[in-house]
């Protein structure tokens, strides 16, 4: 189990380095002049050209540029926007909504998407089954945006008037749910799919068929054997989505006017606040290695097999 | 988001998909995976409503001037804004261009867009994958490493990230400038699920007797690439390129939404969906029509993916 | 349990299988009986029923595709076919257990040996965990599991093949059945362990007086164990007789063809004898008797009637036209 771990850890090692190092590169070494636009209409006065010069490393070369910039990182230093306010700062009070907005989603998505998989894989086929397959695949196709396009107009004020256009400064869970369903209705599908397949195809499983044979009751059968199996590829996937919904939400954060992470980065990305972009992306890849290393040792803990390896 | 590395469902399949059933046993017609694969398909409904769909998208792209007797670039500010009516199917814009035209001329952009992406990712990814799988070991290690690196980053992200970096906000990139740009740009956040799948379809192969057995004969690595590993890895590639296809159009649409895509003079779906951003909570006719065209195309694209996958799986026949 | 009680009776079972390329006649008629502390082995190639039977009697016969279309399943006279879901469920386990091929497939990856032991004990007798689990050891130890005391708590991809089907066993046990059931037990093993695994099936069966029925197709592993043999072909019962009466005299030309193709250590250098042909599909049963087209002494009538099975001597059956004949041929 420790040699797994440590493997896995191993692994993502350099995957982190090259991943920043390119999002780096791509936003500080790309020719063209880093300060346009930063002044007005005019260009900059030396002075403050040399001050951020010096503040940013730029005159160092592109690799110490980088290890220099993680250096200041890991001492919790993530740098500041050209105007002087602290990234790390901002970056604090957006992260916790985008994270909010993403738990939100991840637990709707598993609490409908399990549910409308367990019924209609345990069930088979029949009414309940095309319904879902149906829906499944209409909310695979459409792409988010419209979704939570769809969603607010039918919802605020144009349609049944249930919720506002835009959320508040602080959004609550609440105010939350409606965008947590649209960023979740890709995934809430892809889990419903998932666990039904998961669910039809250990149902014909020798394991269960022995539990039967056993005498066990029906329930126990599907409730502990059959569900204690089926799970795991779903799990893991409820993982890994929420590392990658908190990335995925600029869009709906957008419809939504949500204060998160998107929407301190889209600021950041018209600005060409780079020190903004570059520390959000390091953060959003951070947290993706990190939940995909707990999905690994979570699916150490579910399936024994794995442990030994 | 429509996430295209989502939609394409993993590399879970593959081991399943990359047998080929070569039994043809007795006085019967030999059974191909293929030969069944064709007939179970010709079959179902939903597969064959998807096909129709598709073909007529394509027509539309190819000749839009059959469906549409306006032009794209059809202006009439007086009826700006208004909603769809018997003279203009789908209303007007803000600007008063007739926006069932300017969708039918968005066809173009948003399946080259699709097509080129898929053809892209698909073949690079492949590409790396079956070395990958072929080689293993270090190569392996390397390969998917790397492959890793660009799989960390979230797509829409990423797009944003190189494609504003590649186009500082306020220029102005020509319109082949931006398509490419924005077909490499998906290319480059997806190849690594490309890669997957190929890689464990190439490693499921591997195992296969003939192909250990062309190995023991000496046969040359390129053979036994292309003529032994390559005809049993090809098809969950085919099903995840049917349904990056349309992932990828959905992708191209997002992209649009934020501004950071194809834009004018180029008309995509996605172009008209980012130019309405702004008006479509009062009107959203402007919107919702482009927005339906995308989804309609999207679904089509997974529904004969997903009938293709459960074609070519041996379990379900 | 007294010596020798008829525990269960297999009656003129007939199940179809419905599939889309038409009904599959699995079981024709089968019917054999198992009396307490006796050995039935069911010798059969594949496809000749003779798993579909057990799973019948069991109720764990996939419905559908399968159904039960006639015959009775008597377990101490009552006939399980027409009882009530609940009461199945009740003799599975504790009446009748079962043991299947492929252990590492049967048993369930994610839980320890100890929990799918003790989950018969907790669920089923009501036993406290602490007792449920001193019992789990006590039957790794009957089934001989070296360490059982650590070993309860290991998952089955940690055991050996042949421990991972002793733990199986030990399972089978917790409920103190009256029948076992074993569905090809020894087949996917090592032939060193295929032994110890029947040697300890037999002690186990002495002593608890349980009845064995023994589902194979190896006839080697038939002749050590069993007390009577079924032979299956084509979803019936072609003979059935004393182990020694079979292996002296087969009385089926089947039977006969099957003891002749063993290899035999005394006749070197001789061609190793076959049976023509395939076993029918059970899609397309031949006519008559099933066995005719690959029949040495086929004649017409076999491909007209039906030879049912009738007794040619006492406790044996055949059921060949000419049954007399090939018992004095292979005397001979």
């Amino acid at each position: 189990m420790i040699r797994y771990v440590l493997r896995r850890l191993l692994q993502l090692i350099p995957v982190f380095f090259g991943t920043t190092f390119l999002i780096y590169v791509l936003v500080w070494a790309v020719p063209g002049d880093p300060f346009s636009g930063k002044c007005g209409q005019a260009a900059c006065p030396q002075a403050y050209i040399a001050q951020m010069t010096e503040k940013f490393n730029l005159d160092d070369n592109i690799f110490v540029q980088y290890f220099k910039y993680l250096g200041s990182l890991f001492t919790g230093d993530w740098g500041e926007t050209f105007n002087g306010t602290s990234v790390g700062e901002l970056i604090g009070t957006s992260y916790p909504i985008t994270l909010r907005l993403a738990v939100i989603a991840v637990v709707i998505e598993a609490l409908i998407g399990l549910t409308a998989g367990v019924l209609t894989g345990l069930r088979g086929k029949g009414f309940l089954d095309n319904l879902v397959l149906v829906s499944t695949t209409f909310l695979i196709s459409l792409p988010v945006f419209v979704t939570a396009i769809v969603l607010q107009l039918a919802l605020g004020s144009n349609g049944l008037g249930l919720i506002e256009a835009s959320v508040s400064d602080n959004p609550s869970v609440g105010e939350l749910i409606v965008p947590g369903i649209a960023l979740g209705s890709l995934s809430m599908a892809y889990v419903a799919r998932l666990s039904r397949t998961s669910i039809a195809e250990n149902r014909r499983a020798d394991y269960v068929r022995t539990a039967i044979a056993k005498g066990q009751p029906n329930s126990r059968v599907v409730g502990v054997h059959l569900l204690r199996n089926s799970v795991i590829p779903v799990l893991t996937f409820l993982g890994t989505d929420l590392g990658a919904l908190m990335g995925g939400a600029i869009v709906t954060e957008g419809v939504f006017n949500i204060n998160g992470l998107g929407g301190l980065i889209f600021r950041g990305i018209q600005n060409r606040e780079s020190a903004t972009v570059v520390g959000v992306v390091v953060l959003l890849v951070l947290v993706y290695l990190l939940m995909s290393l707990i999905v690994d040792l979570l699916y150490a803990v579910l399936d024994p097999r794995i442990r030994y390896d | 988001m429509t996430d295209p590395n989502l939609v394409g469902g993993g590399g879970a399949d593959a081991a399943q998909l990359s047998r080929v059933d070569d039994s043809g046993t007795g006085p019967q017609k030999p059974r191909s995976l293929w030969g069944d694969a064709w007939r179970q398909l010709r079959r179902k409904p939903a597969v064959v409503a998807s096909a129709v769909i598709i073909l007529v998208i394509v027509l539309i792209a190819i000749a839009p001037g059959l469906f549409s007797s306006r032009d794209a670039g059809f202006s009439d500010l007086t009826h700006a804004n208004e909603g769809p009516s018997g003279d203009a199917w789908f209303g007007y814009d803000n600007q008063g261009a007739d926006v069932y035209a300017r969708t039918i001329y968005g066809t173009r952009a948003s399946l080259l867009v699709g097509v080129f992406s898929t053809l892209l990712t698909v073949l690079f990814g492949s590409l790396v994958g079956i070395f990958a799988g072929y080689y293993g070991r270090f190569i392996d290690s390397l390969l998917s490493r790397f492959g890793d690196i660009f799989a960390g980053l979230p797509f829409v992200l990423g797009a944003i990230v190189i494609l504003t970096t590649f186009n500082a906000p306020g220029s102005n990139p020509g319109a082949v400038t931006i398509i490419v740009q924005v077909v490499c740009s998906i290319a480059v956040l997806s190849w690594p699920v490309a890669m997957r799948i190929m890689r464990s379809a190439t490693l499921v192969a591997k195992q296969l007797d003939y192909v250990k057995a062309a190995r023991g004969l000496g046969a040359s690595t390129p053979r036994i690439i292309f003529r032994h590993l390559l005809p049993n890895t090809i098809a969950p590639v085919l099903v995840y390129a049917t349904i990056a296809l349309g992932a990828f159009i959905g992708a191209e649409a997002t992209l649009a939404y934020l501004g950071i895509g194809v834009r004018a003079p180029v008309i995509s779906w996605g172009v008209m969906i980012s130019d309405s951003r702004d008006y479509f909570r009062a009107d959203p006719h402007m919107l919702l029509f482009p927005g339906a065209f995308v989804t309609l195309t999207v679904l089509a694209f997974v529904m004969l993916g997903d009938g293709i996958r459960d074609a070519l799986d041996p379990k379900s026949r | 349990m007294s010596d020798n009680e008829l525990l269960l009776e297999v009656e003129d079972l007939h199940v179809e299988f419905r599939t889309a390329d038409g009904v599959a006649n699995v079981l024709n008629g089968v019917g054999y009986s198992v009396h307490a502390g006796e050995t039935l082995a069911v010798l059969g190639e594949s496809g000749s029923g003779k798993s579909v039977t057990a799973q019948t009697v069991m109720g764990i016969l996939d419905m559908p595709p399968g159904v039960i279309t006639g015959g009775a399943v008597r377990w101490r006279g009552e006939d399980l076919l027409t009882a009530s879901d609940e009461r199945r469920r009740e003799v599975r386990g504790s009446e009748i257990a079962m043991i299947f091929q492929d252990a590492l497939s049967a048993l369930n990856p994610v839980f320890t040996v100890g929990f799918q032991i003790e989950e018969q004990l907790t669920v089923r007798l009501g036993m406290s965990k602490k007792d449920a689990r001193k019992r789990a050891i006590e039957l790794l130890d009957i089934v001989r599991i070296p360490a059982a005391d650590r070993r309860v708590k290991d998952y089955p991809h940690q055991f050996s093949g042949g421990m991972r089907q002793r733990a199986m066993i030990a399972m089978s046990l917790a409920l103190d059945p009256d029948l076992l059931i074993a569905d090809e037990p020894t087949t996917a093993l090592d032939v060193t362990v295929q032994a110890q695994i029947m040697d300890l099936l037999r002690e186990i069966q002495e002593e608890r007086k349980m009845g064995l029925v023994l589902i194979t197709h190896d006839l080697a592993v038939v002749a050590e164990v069993a007390d009577r043999i079924a032979v299956m072909y084509a979803g019936r019962i072609v003979e059935q007789a004393d182990v020694t009466e079979l292996f002296r005299a087969p009385a089926h030309p089947y039977t006969a063809a099957l003891m002749d193709s063993l290899p035999r250590l005394d006749l070197k250098g001789q061609t190793l004898e076959t049976i023509k042909g395939l076993p029918p599909s059970l899609l397309d049963i031949p006519p008559g008797c099933a066995f005719h087209p690959r029949c040495k002494r086929a004649e017409a009538r076999c491909s007209e009637e039906v030879p049912p099975p009738h007794a040619i001597g006492f406790g044996r059956t055949s059921a060949c036209h000419f049954a007399e004949e090939v018992v004095v041929n292979s005397r001979a």
